[in-house]
């Protein structure tokens, strides 16, 4: 085979694929903080301890129920969610009258409490998930080969991430979340129940996260501190996207994946720093994101 | 030190006082390394209080400049033989510099960016720190040697040190005391209030933030420089963003925008912490807890609910 620019094509195609794989995480998560963000005002902390219960649910079900991914698939996603619901109504409601800052310290203590509590029980060390029967093997492409549950979720993600922008962008529901979101107290004078919205819309950004949990948890091992220092790397992906556009944050998500994984190949040095290294670059270049307005 | 503050100080100079004389008389009664560890970081909370207390900055990276000063004091102290004064010093304007860096581009976004931009560039910095060769990794730089200031006072003595690091203290708290009430703590507080309101009256409000950004970054050095001189160590922990929000839950729960608040705080947060720290991983929920109490009932913090019922400002 050729090598592309002295990298040989197996190298170049197999760490594009990581790419694309940390891609979908890193779209699911900013597009789920994005969602909330828009909505509550909040930058919400918890999102990476949040992704990190949607593996471990995935990971009790398998363990103590025998029920597997599929499963997990559905189940996490709405376990999840449902807490996420519960910490809305209990907490983040009583902060909406107040600065933003709160709303972060508070989902950063938040944060705090959810990762110390999984360390206590499970350790800081991994617990392996297996892959759903269904998807293991792969398939030879040719110039690369390709596992099949690594393309399953790119491909689900991808799904996901668009069916949340035709949902906000083209439908009814949507129209009324965006609404809600230039001027809450006008949408509410019409007759619609905002604070049921609110509640709603955290929920669904929630486990959007824990979804991004559950389809981590066969490819990297179930961990409690999994989502700790993944959250940083997606607050520089929202900071770099702007969260002011849905189909901005996918295609900044996906777009920082690859690049980062072409960064390995190239550089691998850079790798763990190379997306902090475009949002300096963008905030020189353009301080209000690639797809964000000023504000 | 014994006469304490100026009288026209009022109650602040009366606290002022009392929080000076509990400092000198504390060593003959607590372990003074555990003494010189609080001090150390009431002065990096006092320091990141001046930006989210008095310009409502929310810097969630400021553990780099703790940590970085940390690092260059040690090298310098270490490998180039430096004395502790001129190691100290050469921390902070390292981390002076990379203060007015990160400031530039952090500045250029407003609110919660601001918060979240601060994070991700001190991620990058932590990187940075985890694979350059001088830092020494996972180990750090150990065994820094203390000197003598200015060849003169030997800091391997325990009670010399602490009160150097005292002294180093109370210089810090009161400049930050002097830049509050000054003009510019008023154009500082202006910002906070009303940002456009501030530029329509011709005040440079970009520029005011990142002298006040700088300020504190040099006295997060300050900090940084003189807690890798008392413990002899510079390593990752300080550089990590679990530090940053350490020293958030300080000024938090002392009291954001008060004088004294954040030394109350870090007094409060570095004891529970020498309590718990046989307890692994439950002190992290612990200061979970505090951070979810703090922000859902108890927003002023001890010293701010302390001023309330005093019914002035402290």
């Amino acid at each position: 085979m050729i090598p592309i620019l002295g990298i040989p094509p197996q190298a170049l195609f197999g760490q594009l694929l990581i790419g694309l794989i940390n891609g979908s995480f890193y779209a699911l998560l900013s597009l789920g903080l994005a969602v909330i963000f828009g909505l509550l005002n909040i930058i919400n902390f918890t999102h990476g301890a949040q992704y990190m219960m949607g593996a471990f649910v995935a990971w009790f079900l398998l363990q103590y129920a025998g029920l597997g991914y599929w499963w997990a698939l559905l189940i996490a996603p709405i376990v999840v969610g449902a807490l996420g619901i519960l910490l809305e109504r209990v907490m983040l409601k009583r902060l909406y009258g107040l600065d933003h800052l709160y709303g972060l310290l508070l989902t950063f203590g938040l944060a705090l409490i959810i990762q110390g509590l999984f360390r206590n029980q499970f350790g800081s060390s991994g617990q392996p998930y297996t892959l759903p029967a269904q998807l293991a093997g792969g398939q030879n492409l040719g110039f690369m080969f390709l596992p099949n549950y690594r393309a399953w979720v790119i491909g689900f993600s991808l799904t996901i991430c668009l069916a949340t922008w035709f949902v906000i962008e083209r439908t009814r529901l949507g129209a009324y979340l965006r609404a809600a979101t230039e001027n809450p107290t006008l949408v509410q004078a019409f007759g619609i129940n905002v604070p049921r919205m609110i509640t709603l819309t955290y929920g669904f950004g929630v486990s959007l996260a824990a979804l991004a949990g559950v389809m981590a948890a066969p490819i990297y091992q179930v961990n409690p501190l999994m989502g700790a220092d993944l959250i940083i790397v997606v607050f520089a992906v929202v900071v770099i996207g702007g969260m002011g556009s849905i189909l901005g944050s996918i295609v900044t998500g996906f777009g920082l994946g690859i690049i980062e994984g072409l960064t390995k190949v190239f550089y691998p040095e850079a790798s763990n720093t190379v997306i902090f290294v475009i949002m300096v670059l963008v905030l020189l270049v353009k301080p209000a994101g690639l797809f964000g307005r000023a504000q | 030190m014994e006469e304490g503050a100026p009288p026209r100080l009022g109650h602040q100079g009366v606290a002022f006082a009392v929080m000076v004389a509990l400092l000198v008389a504390a060593p003959f009664v607590v372990y003074p390394v555990f003494l010189m560890k609080a001090l150390c970081f009431a002065l990096f909370a006092c320091a990141f209080n001046l930006l989210i207390g008095y310009v409502g900055l929310l810097s969630f990276g400021h553990a780099t400049f703790l940590g970085s000063a940390g690092y260059i004091t040690a090298h310098a102290a270490k490998v180039w033989g430096w004395g502790p004064a001129t190691a100290i010093l050469a921390g902070a304007a390292a981390a002076g510099v990379l203060g007015l860096a990160v400031g530039v581009l952090a500045i250029r976004r407003q609110g919660i960016y601001f918060a979240m931009t601060t994070l991700a560039l001190a991620q990058m910095i932590y990187f940075f720190c985890l694979q350059a060769p001088f830092t020494h990794g996972e180990d750090g730089i150990q065994a820094v040697p203390r000197g003598r200031l200015l060849g003169l006072l030997d800091l391997n003595h325990t009670l010399t040190l602490y009160f150097v690091v005292l002294a180093v203290f109370l210089a810090g708290f009161l400049i930050i005391y002097r830049a509050i009430h000054s003009p510019f703590g008023q154009v500082l507080k202006a910002i906070r209030e009303n940002e456009p309101r501030a530029i329509s009256l011709g005040y440079k409000a970009d520029q005011y933030k990142l002298i006040a950004f700088v300020v504190s970054t040099l006295l997060a050095g300050v900090a940084g420089g003189t807690k890798a001189l008392v413990f002899q160590l510079a390593s990752l922990t300080d550089v990590h963003w679990t530090m940053s929000g350490e020293v958030v839950l300080m000024t938090l729960l002392g009291g954001l925008g008060t004088v004294f608040g954040p030394v109350v705080g870090a007094f409060i947060v570095i004891t529970l912490e020498n309590y718990l720290a046989q307890l692994g991983a439950w002190v992290t929920v612990v200061q979970g807890a505090i951070f979810v109490v703090c922000v859902l009932t108890f927003r002023r913090g001890v010293v701010g609910e302390l001023a309330r019922l005093i019914r002035k400002p402290l």
